[in-house]
């Protein structure tokens, strides 16, 4: 995994992806598709669409994509069968499967043909890109060894020892913060939701109705800020939290 | 869809109309099959038995006459012709069905009680079935089987029976025939009739129950006659298919019903919000921030409409095949941390109390979702009346073979009187609610808990209220809590 220890200009929409994704949006909904064709644009990444499930298809297994967006009702060929058929041919690019389908047993049914996340419809914008992010930066990241020790700033995090510490002094942890922290350090400089945060650190994929993840984030924050001139994890409105150094302080 | 024959349907029908409906009905037809069916029957035993009585009959007639011959040919032997004549003369005046007759080679009759025979007959010696007339009557009505001998000298003999008790027995063989194919086909016919207008009464009944029905009673069933028969039968599966669309279109009402109330409410203070800054000249920052408070009221709008949308997913019954077995007090402990951080921050305490290894059969999120969402009530409702820190306790244990589950608050809890009407309310889910949020929340919680073929009880923690959830333990937990049982009794 790359290392972001350099400082990097925060885009305004909080979205921190350096390198631009090519990503393609297999939807049969064409106002949906050029809403995300268009918002994908604005975030700075490139964006090609198909409106079913063969032209999908087709274009995935020759174009070198980053991330594939797929709808899981498509004409022609469906969503599933589709990634299905995407990991039969050994194409490993990582799949976000959009559904309208939100119940649980259909995220599960998206995820064993293939599917490297599941959305359900209606969802944020924000939460997409979010989502596509972590999952262009996994491929990115794939291939090598994880990580044993992160380090963001003055912040290191030893995975082997559970040891936390900020500029040299130890920070200590409960073991959830831990798992918290680790996330956010894995995902350095990208936005991360805060059904992201339930999924990876609790391992839920239900909806808490309320602010619960914000009050551990605003835990962990105290601990790790306490005592520091800057924070290190921002929230970004309307979206969730990014762990990085602001510009000018880290060194 | 087919359209339905309403005109058939029509119960103001002619009586004409009527019969003619009678006619066609599956009973009235099967009974004319069986009709003929039984008439073919009659008719071939009743034939057979006449056909039988015949042969027998014909054949004694014949073996008298054999026996006649035999006598006549004895005395002929012993006294030649002359003989014959005076026995054939003395037998003649006899009464009886015997005929006798001897002419000469010409046809004239030299003896005997028969007057009248065709000349084929006699000219033809061997048996035959003729008419003949009696030599002491005119009459040529008669019918007789006869053997006619040529004598020597040319003379012919004719010996036969008269038929006339074989022919009656025949009359009357036929006569009964007759009246009881006649009656066979009445008693058919009516038989038909009958049962044909009670199937079609039955029917007639059952189709104006699915008219009114269809024009919107949904509450309609089918009568069920008691009788266990193929069209109880019926009515029963029918009136099953009819509670369980029923049950299915008023989760679909109580849902649109929801939707409607739940989100008319933030719909309509996005929409407010979005006017205000639009109305107002406002600066660049004025405007993101409106923005972005449109942007919460819609994730807010978002998590609503996935909330009703599980709670219809749930009631109808979908997901049950990703269940597995899940230790129900590491599911509480697991969102008991996860609250535990929020409801400290909001001055409550919240504790897991957990028996271990209470194992049942569920779906991991959904339980998780359910506990969440009594964990959120209680911190949403459960803030004491007379003020000071709420307490919170989630309490995982196995008793009488259920695997139990309780969320208390020390709230104001809900008035036992209300509590049934609440809990009725989310089945419709309530039409008006004191307290916004609560209903989805908790028919959320319901919905789940009816997925796992588990209750949910409402109860006084005095003070607070108390959600008690008993769910079905998984089979091999079932087993150990039955042997633990028999352990604790010795």
């Amino acid at each position: 995994m790359t290392m972001l220890s350099e400082p990097r200009s925060p885009d305004p929409r909080g979205a921190l992806w350096t390198g631009s994704m090519r990503l393609l949006i297999i939807e049969d909904d064409r106002d949906a598709a050029a809403y995300l064709v268009k918002a994908f644009r604005e975030t700075g990444h490139v964006a090609d669409c198909a409106h079913d499930g063969l032209d999908g298809y087709a274009l995935a297994r020759e174009g070198a994509y980053d991330v594939l967006i797929v709808d899981r009702m498509l004409p022609k060929l469906d969503g599933l069968s589709l990634v299905r058929s995407l990991r039969e041919q050994k194409v490993a690019t990582p799949v976000l499967i959009l559904s309208a389908l939100g119940q649980v047993d259909d995220r599960v049914k998206g995820l064993r043909a293939g599917g490297d996340d599941y959305l359900p419809k209606p969802y944020a914008f924000s939460e997409l890109l979010a989502r596509t992010e972590a999952l262009a930066r996994r491929q990115v990241g794939s291939g090598t060894a994880e990580e044993t020790r992160y380090r963001v700033g003055d912040l290191e995090l030893d995975r082997l020892s559970h040891r936390v510490t900020r500029s040299g002094r130890e920070i200590p942890l409960q073991p959830r913060e831990f798992r918290l922290l680790e996330y956010l350090m894995r995902h350095a400089g990208q936005v991360v939701t805060r059904t992201m945060l339930l999924e990876h650190v609790w391992d839920y994929h239900f909806d808490p109705q309320t602010n619960v993840i914000d009050v551990h984030v605003s835990r962990l924050r105290g601990k790790l800020d306490k005592g520091f001139p800057s924070p290190i994890i921002h929230t970004v409105r309307g979206a969730g939290y990014v762990l990085r150094v602001d510009e000018g302080v880290a060194g | 869809m087919n359209r339905l024959p309403i005109d058939a349907l029509n119960p103001t029908e002619t009586g004409a109309a009527r019969v003619q409906k009678l006619f066609r009905t599956t009973a009235f037809k099967l009974s004319l099959a069986y009709l003929a069916i039984f008439t073919l029957c009659a008719f071939l035993a009743l034939g057979y038995v006449a056909w039988n009585a015949r042969a027998v009959l014909d054949d004694q007639i014949v073996s008298t006459i054999d026996a006649e011959i035999n006598g006549l040919s004895e005395q002929y032997n012993a006294g030649g012709l002359r003989r014959l004549i005076t026995v054939v003369e003395r037998r003649s005046r006899e009464p009886g069905a015997s005929l006798y007759l001897v002419t000469t080679a010409g046809g004239d009759h030299v003896v005997g009680n028969v007057g009248f025979v065709p000349a084929a007959i006699l000219a033809t010696p061997g048996q035959s079935e003729t008419r003949y007339g009696r030599s002491d009557s005119d009459a040529e009505a008669h019918r007789a089987i006869v053997r006619v001998f040529t004598l020597p000298g040319g003379f012919r003999l004719l010996v036969g029976r008269d038929t006339e008790e074989r022919d009656r027995l025949r009359a009357v063989i036929g006569r009964a025939f007759g009246t009881s194919v006649a009656a066979v086909v009445l008693l058919g016919v009516i038989g038909g009739w009958l049962a044909a207008s009670r199937v079609l009464r039955r029917v007639d009944a059952m189709t104006q129950t699915t008219r009114a029905i269809m024009a919107g009673d949904l509450d309609g069933r089918l009568h069920v006659a008691g009788n266990g028969d193929e069209l109880d039968r019926l009515a029963s599966s029918l009136n099953q298919m009819l509670e369980r669309i029923g049950e299915l279109m008023r989760g679909m009402r109580d849902v649109s019903d929801n939707i409607a109330h739940d989100l008319k409410t933030p719909l309509t203070r996005l929409r407010n919000r979005a006017d205000e800054a639009l109305r107002r000249p406002s600066t660049p920052d004025e405007l993101r921030a409106a923005l972005e408070a449109v942007i919460e009221e819609g994730d807010g709008l978002i998590r609503i409409f996935n909330a009703l949308l599980m709670i219809a997913r749930l009631e109808a019954g979908s997901a049950r095949e990703i269940m597995a077995p899940l230790d129900l007090g590491a599911a509480a402990q697991g969102v008991g941390e996860l609250y535990e951080a929020l409801a400290e921050d909001q001055g409550f305490t919240l504790a897991v109390a957990a028996q271990d290894g209470v194992v049942v059969e569920a779906n991991r999120e959904l339980i998780g979702q359910a506990l969440a969402n009594l964990v959120d009530n209680a911190l949403k409702y459960g803030v004491p009346s007379g003020g000071g820190p709420g307490r919170i306790v989630v309490a995982v244990w196995r008793e009488d073979g259920f695997a139990r589950l309780a969320v208390s608050d020390s709230g104001p809890g809900i008035p036992e009187g209300e509590r049934t009407h609440v809990l009725a309310r989310f089945v419709r889910l309530e039409q008006s609610r004191s307290r916004p949020g609560l209903g989805v929340g908790l028919s959320l919680v319901n919905a789940v808990v009816r997925l796992h073929r588990g209750t949910l009880h409402l109860r006084d923690n005095e003070p607070g209220l108390r959600v008690e959830v008993s769910l079905p333990l998984a089979q091999g937990d079932a087993v150990g809590a039955a042997d633990l049982d028999r352990l604790e009794a010795r």
